[in-house]
């Protein structure tokens, strides 16, 4: 009893005193969409360097960049991942903290897809029919009215007949902000809803109603990640779910692929700008810990290197898309270009 | 009721003289009622038993295959043109060779062995044969020249890890229909497996490496292991063992033997008791603010989650503790004062002893539920990808870690499917855990336990 008190106790004192002597890995946290692709990255940055290997995190985009403002030093974390860029709050937030010496990277693009289960129908839509299908009101006849439809050929005859129920990321994803701009809206735009909204409402209430989706159970959000997503497809074949681009690369034989205004995704597709719904991918390096922790450089460089997000690396056989100006992303992270201060 | 008066009138309605052997209706109900209970009792045993029996079919039909992996054994020539450009030998210089470069190697030998064993395959590209092995191999090879630069120029034959259709293939998971609709693989890659293995050249066998590699990221499920995710749940419980007992124990010794009982004890009482019903997750948030914000412990570190865990099981031990040393007769106590003992010695040399049995089974299942515990780690960041093995304790204590149940949890969250296998995998190797912690609970009371 004697022994095990004086090990409690020393254990103890050492919790307190050697705060510090954690081994100096690259710490990262951030993005659920980049975390899969960010582990590959770092278990061939420990296999290829002499440096340990970061240790990643998830968290979410938010999650993840709140961490990073936290402050420099000590247990903060070096890299936050992105599924999009940091927010005006967000800056202000690493600011005030002290972390004022941000390397903004943009090291690719993820496409998004609308995928259904492998043995049901074809599906080509457009912007226009998802916003028909999902959008809380719709414009009839030059009225706003709640969204009657209820079968996929009702929004466009050539769709096919059956039941809409679509899985949509909640809104805590980084996915739901892209869906929402790059569909939504756009297809408010083409349907001319967007007119009479902001017509009847104004212009950012009109905004707002053209991305507002009905919650009449056709529309359903799902707050946990693409798995869960997947998994409610198996049990209600009969529904569409948005994934991402990666995330379908992997399950190609579970899954069956929509077009979008007639391109079907692809890491081409997403390349050259053809497929509509895609986002950038960043990561944000805190450039103050470059002295300290070792090999912080090193990971962000090994990142943007070409053996890795270049077309034909791991980055586009994961499924993501590699960024066409990626040479000038080398040259920022070797110049540790920082983000200007706003 | 033996003073019930003489002259109360006869029962009304009761029973006629009749024999005790034909019952009447009324014992009969009584008779049914108690059967029909019985019945209800059973079914609900096999309600529990149903359901366990379900549970444990499916893991373990879903989790045993990560217990098997796939492995291709063809002879490699390692290139010195390739790994060693200089021709030094130098393993410094040589670590500039990357491990795509290795992958090359790989797929040239599998390419000379397809060509060599005069397989013939219809559409078999070269991406096809580029695939078939896993990233990790590569890895392992280049590790295996740097170790040993004489290798290189020679001809090894060593098991490399197949990629996880491949492996899929063998486990039932991947099918030549699936194959052909699967922008992981194709028919090609499952006829060639198919052909290598009539060959003897891809066996699946047993895995080690699942028990003792550490995590690996979605391009190489097949190398994904369990090895850090056990030592950081091996690391927090030695913390939590070594915390928790000896406060839990003299906290439930003084309150139970020494304390004055007045409100302020009562109220600790209950206090304690309602902590072990606080939600886990709370204690991760506690644990977030106190030790990795306040105190600047580092996060994703066991000696935070075994903290955590500590505070989590500390009810647990107090409360179990307490009931062993109550259920400990006074009349011991009152010899062992009766013979002139203090109470300090009455209490360590008679009625802990006594206690042990109790307390160690608390202890137990404490650090059972301890183990099994996800919530509050997820807070405080062993949810990360660590593929770094911490040091030895105490400085490893220190050092990123994973824990098994997050293990879990992270697990189902890949996209590849080939991760849900290994998910089931490490539950079969929590429960196992779990099982073990059980029985020793169980042989320890069976030991030590005294009746009086």
């Amino acid at each position: 009893m004697n022994k095990l008190k004086i090990t409690a106790s020393a254990l103890a004192v050492a919790a307190v005193s050697a705060t510090a002597a954690g081994a100096q890995a690259v710490k990262v946290a951030g993005s659920s969409t980049v975390l899969p692709y960010a582990t590959i990255v770092a278990e061939a940055f420990a296999e290829n360097t002499d440096f340990p290997a970061p240790v990643v995190e998830g968290g979410g985009t938010g999650g993840g960049l709140s961490q990073f403002c936290q402050g420099v030093g000590g247990n903060t974390i070096d890299v936050a991942n992105a599924s999009r860029p940091i927010r005006e709050n967000e800056a202000a937030a690493c600011a005030e903290n002290g972390v004022t010496d941000i390397m903004e990277v943009r090291f690719g693009y993820d496409g998004i897809v609308f995928a259904s289960d492998i043995n049901g129908p074809d599906f080509t839509l457009t912007p226009q029919d998802v916003f028909l299908a999902l959008a809380q009101n719709v414009v009839v006849d030059g009225e706003s009215v709640a969204n009657p439809n209820t079968t996929w050929n009702q929004v466009n005859p050539d769709l096919p007949e059956q039941e809409i129920l679509v899985f949509v990321p909640g809104t805590k994803h980084g996915t739901r902000e892209v869906f929402e701009e790059k569909v939504m809206a756009a297809g408010c735009e083409t349907s001319g809803a967007a007119e009479a909204f902001t017509a009847a409402l104004g212009e950012d209430e009109g905004e707002t109603a053209c991305m507002t989706l009905r919650t009449d159970g056709r529309s359903v959000d799902i707050d946990g990640d693409y798995t869960e997503t997947l998994a409610r497809l198996g049990s209600s074949p009969q529904a569409v779910g948005v994934f991402g681009l990666s995330f379908y690369e992997n399950n190609t034989d579970k899954l069956k692929v929509a077009t979008i205004d007639g391109i079907a995704p692809s890491v081409e597709s997403v390349a050259s700008g053809e497929y509509p719904v895609s986002r950038p991918l960043f990561f944000y390096v805190k450039a103050q810990h470059f002295e300290d922790v070792p090999g912080l450089k090193e990971y962000a460089a090994f990142f943007v290197a070409d053996a890795l997000a270049g077309p034909g690396g791991p980055l586009a056989a994961y499924g993501l898309v590699p960024d066409p100006e990626l040479a000038a992303t080398q040259a920022a992270v070797e110049a540790e270009t920082i983000m200007p201060a706003n | 009721m033996t003073d019930v008066p003489s002259d109360l009138p006869k029962r009304v309605g009761a029973p006629a003289r009749k024999s005790l052997l034909t019952p009447d209706t009324r014992t009969k109900r009584r008779n049914a009622a108690e059967s029909r209970f019985k019945v209800y009792g059973i079914l609900a045993i096999l309600v529990a038993l149903l359901a366990l029996v379900f549970l444990l079919f499916t893991i373990i039909r879903d989790g045993s295959g990560a217990f098997r992996q796939t492995f291709i054994s063809i002879p490699v020539t390692i290139e010195a043109s390739v790994v060693d450009p200089k021709g030094n030998r130098d393993p410094a210089e040589m670590a500039g060779t990357l491990t795509m470069s290795y992958g090359a190697l790989l797929e040239q030998s599998l390419t000379n062995w397809v060509e060599q064993n005069d397989i013939r395959i219809e559409g078999l590209t070269e991406a096809d044969l580029a695939s078939f092995f896993s990233a990790q191999a590569r890895a392992d090879l280049r590790n295996r020249v740097l170790a040993n630069p004489e290798l290189v120029g020679q001809t090894v034959e060593t098991p490399a890890l197949a990629a996880s259709r491949i492996d899929g293939m063998f486990k039932g998971r991947v099918t030549r229909e699936s194959a052909a609709i699967d922008n992981r693989t194709s028919v090609a890659q499952y006829d060639l497996a198919e052909a290598m293995r009539d060959r003897g050249a891809l066996a699946t066998r047993f895995n080690w490496d699942f028990i003792t590699r550490p995590d690996a990221s979605d391009n190489r499920p097949e190398a994904a292991g369990l090895g850090v995710a056990i030592l950081g749940s091996a690391y927090m419980m030695l913390i939590v063992l070594v915390l928790a007992l000896p406060i839990g124990v003299a906290t439930s010794i003084y309150l139970e033997e020494f304390a004055p009982k007045n409100r302020l004890t009562d109220l600790i009482e209950i206090n304690i008791s309602n902590l072990a019903a606080v939600p886990s997750i709370v204690f991760g948030i506690l644990g977030l603010a106190a030790f990795i914000n306040f105190m600047g412990l580092p996060r994703s570190a066991p000696i935070v989650g075994g903290l955590v865990l500590t505070l989590m099981t500390l009810p647990t031990i107090i409360i179990s503790t307490r009931a062993a040393l109550k259920a400990v007769p006074p009349s011991i106590r009152d010899a062992a004062l009766g013979v002139g003992a203090s109470k300090m010695q009455t209490v360590f040399h008679h009625v802990l002893p006594l206690a042990m049995p109790g307390i160690l089974t608390g202890t137990i299942i404490g650090l059972a539920q301890a183990l099994g515990e996800t919530a509050p780690l997820l807070l405080i960041g062993m949810v990360a990808f660590v593929t770094t093995y911490p040091a030895a304790p105490p400085e490893g204590f220190f050092d990123a870690a994973s824990a098994l149940p997050v293990q879990v949890y992270n697990w189902t969250q890949r996209a590849d499917s080939a991760f849900f296998e290994r998910a089931s995998g490490a539950i079969i190797v929590l429960l196992a855990f779990l099982f073990a912690m059980n029985v020793l609970a169980i042989v320890l009371r069976r030991r030590f336990e005294r009746r009086w």
